[in-house]
């Protein structure tokens, strides 16, 4: 469902953000993509939803040739993914329920329908009391459910989380974290780009790592490499 | 409510001071814009006023009969630049002395007989007052074998016709260095209520919103702004207008095509500069 071949990705001025990365996620998977910063988790996210295009080779995201992507149809791949940020990314001056509904509102959505989806997926995030509050009344954690709801109110095959963590306390980095798996079991892929290893030891997810632009390990495919290193 | 005009609208009410802000930078623009105009309005009612006064006389020879007068007079008045024309007898003319020559109305009364030839009057419709077709009529009433002389004052029907060409000319000059300053005022405004929404932009494509699904709103917000600040602009004018013609001098105000020009001016800029700025955002963003 999400293909990368020998993907390249230049940096505008010279060197190389992405060298050869090439993997295959499938439907419903959950993915790690770990590294240190820099390492080019975020690059693959953004060709993903189409932020940034490769400099060659291929990406295939849900029947999408993104390089024959023309841009009026990037909000057509983009309402098939759900997208998270480290920094939540709320409009400040809507509720919580008009941040989810937002969502809904710019796919065209049939209006009458859009408050019960609205509140079911504010209910799956945990947040149905709060839905009338403002992004800064709510702690980060919450902030960071409406974000996911507002992610998942498309029903989106994929959810593409870029350090969705990386701002909060343990109690709520666990707390998002097992929303995550629980949206995984029923049904959506995730790929979660975050440098916390202890996340990454807690579950038995498939992770793909990268240093410094390249695929160095992919659980589906290669042995643990500290295994690895022991014949 | 449609979801393009509840975004527009909700600008408005999250932007209160901004939206204020934009707006009365818009009014005192065209504010500007529109004195000028008033201006203008009222010089070029000042130059009608004067072209009013273009007229031609066609001096009769004395002993031209009344019958060939009458249709010689039919003929003019169907000439396609004349408005009317009118005959003046030799005893009217006498009498239009008498009246306006006050000076002179000893000497009048001592005349043993009438010196005042008759003549034929004729005035030009508005947009034939110039020399050129001055020219044309007279020559024309020349060519009728009972004219005596044709008079036009020559020397002053040109010194019209300069003054509206100086006048035309300092209007587009100064009226369009006015509109693009208000141009550039207005686009920079609507600009900065783009900027600050930025953000907003980058969340709106992040969850899948076309481009024209943006760029409706702000399109719409544009508009409003440039409406909401042409009929500020018309209502300072008017004021301006008011006090002008209370203690400095009778003037005239925009008529209501002019003021609606005004309105739809701000409009204009405020939707295209709107477009403008959005563009920009979302081929970058």
């Amino acid at each position: 469902m999400i293909k990368l071949t020998n993907v390249f990705k230049a940096f505008p001025k010279g060197g190389l953000a992405l060298k050869d990365v090439s993997f295959h996620i499938a439907k419903g998977e959950f993915v790690f993509l770990t590294g240190h910063s820099g390492a080019g988790k975020s690059t693959v996210l953004k060709l993903i939803y189409a932020d940034e295009a490769v400099t060659s080779g291929e990406v295939r995201v849900s029947g999408f040739n993104l390089a024959e992507l023309r841009p009026r149809d990037v909000p057509k791949l983009r309402r098939r993914l759900g997208i998270v940020f480290q920094d939540f990314r709320l409009l400040e001056d809507r509720t919580a329920e008009e941040n989810v509904a937002f969502a809904l509102e710019v796919t065209g959505a049939r209006r009458a329908s859009i408050p019960a989806r609205v509140m079911r997926v504010l209910t799956q995030v945990g947040l149905a009391a709060k839905a009338q509050a403002y992004p800064r009344e709510l702690s980060g954690g919450e902030q960071q459910r409406v974000a996911i709801a507002r992610a998942l109110v498309n029903e989106p095959t994929v959810l593409l989380a870029d350090e969705p963590t990386g701002n909060l306390d343990e109690r709520a980095t666990r707390g998002v974290f097992q929303l995550l798996r629980d949206i995984n079991a029923s049904g959506t892929a995730v790929v979660m780009a975050t440098h916390d290893l202890d996340l990454v030891r807690q579950a038995p997810y498939r992770v793909i790592e990268l240093q410094e632009g390249a695929l160095v390990y992919d659980s589906a495919v290669d042995e643990r490499p500290d295994q690895a290193a022991s014949p | 409510m449609n979801l393009v005009v509840r975004e527009a609208l909700l600008a408005f009410r999250r932007a209160p001071l901004l939206s204020t802000l934009s707006v009365t930078t818009i009014a005192f623009s065209l504010f500007v814009v529109g004195l000028f105009g008033l201006v203008a309005v009222n010089l070029q009612d000042a130059l009608r006023g004067v072209a009013e006064r273009v007229e031609i006389v066609a001096y009769l020879l004395p002993g031209t009969p009344i019958e060939t007068i009458t249709i010689a007079q039919k003929d003019v008045e169907a000439f396609p630049e004349v408005q009317s024309a009118t005959y003046v007898s030799e005893d009217s003319a006498l009498a239009r002395a008498h009246a306006e020559l006050v000076e002179f109305r000893d000497v009048l009364q001592e005349l043993e007989r009438n010196p005042l030839p008759a003549s034929i009057e004729v005035k030009l419709k508005p947009r034939f007052r110039d020399v050129e077709h001055v020219n044309e009529v007279a020559e024309r009433l020349r060519g009728f074998g009972f004219v005596d002389d044709v008079r036009f004052g020559r020397d002053w029907v040109e010194k019209l016709d300069r003054l509206r060409q100086v006048a035309a000319a300092v209007g587009l000059v100064v009226g369009a260095a006015f509109a693009v300053v208000a141009i550039i005022i207005i686009g920079t405004t609507i600009r900065m209520a783009v900027l600050q929404r930025s953000r907003e932009i980058a969340i709106m494509r992040l969850v899948g919103a076309t481009d024209g699904f943006i760029r409706r709103p702000f399109l719409l917000q544009g508009a409003i702004k440039g409406m909401l600040g042409g009929l500020v602009a018309v209502g300072l004018s008017f004021g301006a207008y008011t006090l002008i013609n209370r203690w400095l001098l009778q003037a005239s105000f925009f008529n209501r095509e002019q003021a609606i020009a005004i309105v739809g001016f701000g409009m204009l800029i405020g939707l295209f500069g709107s477009a403008a700025s959005v563009g920009r955002h979302l081929r970058r963003v």
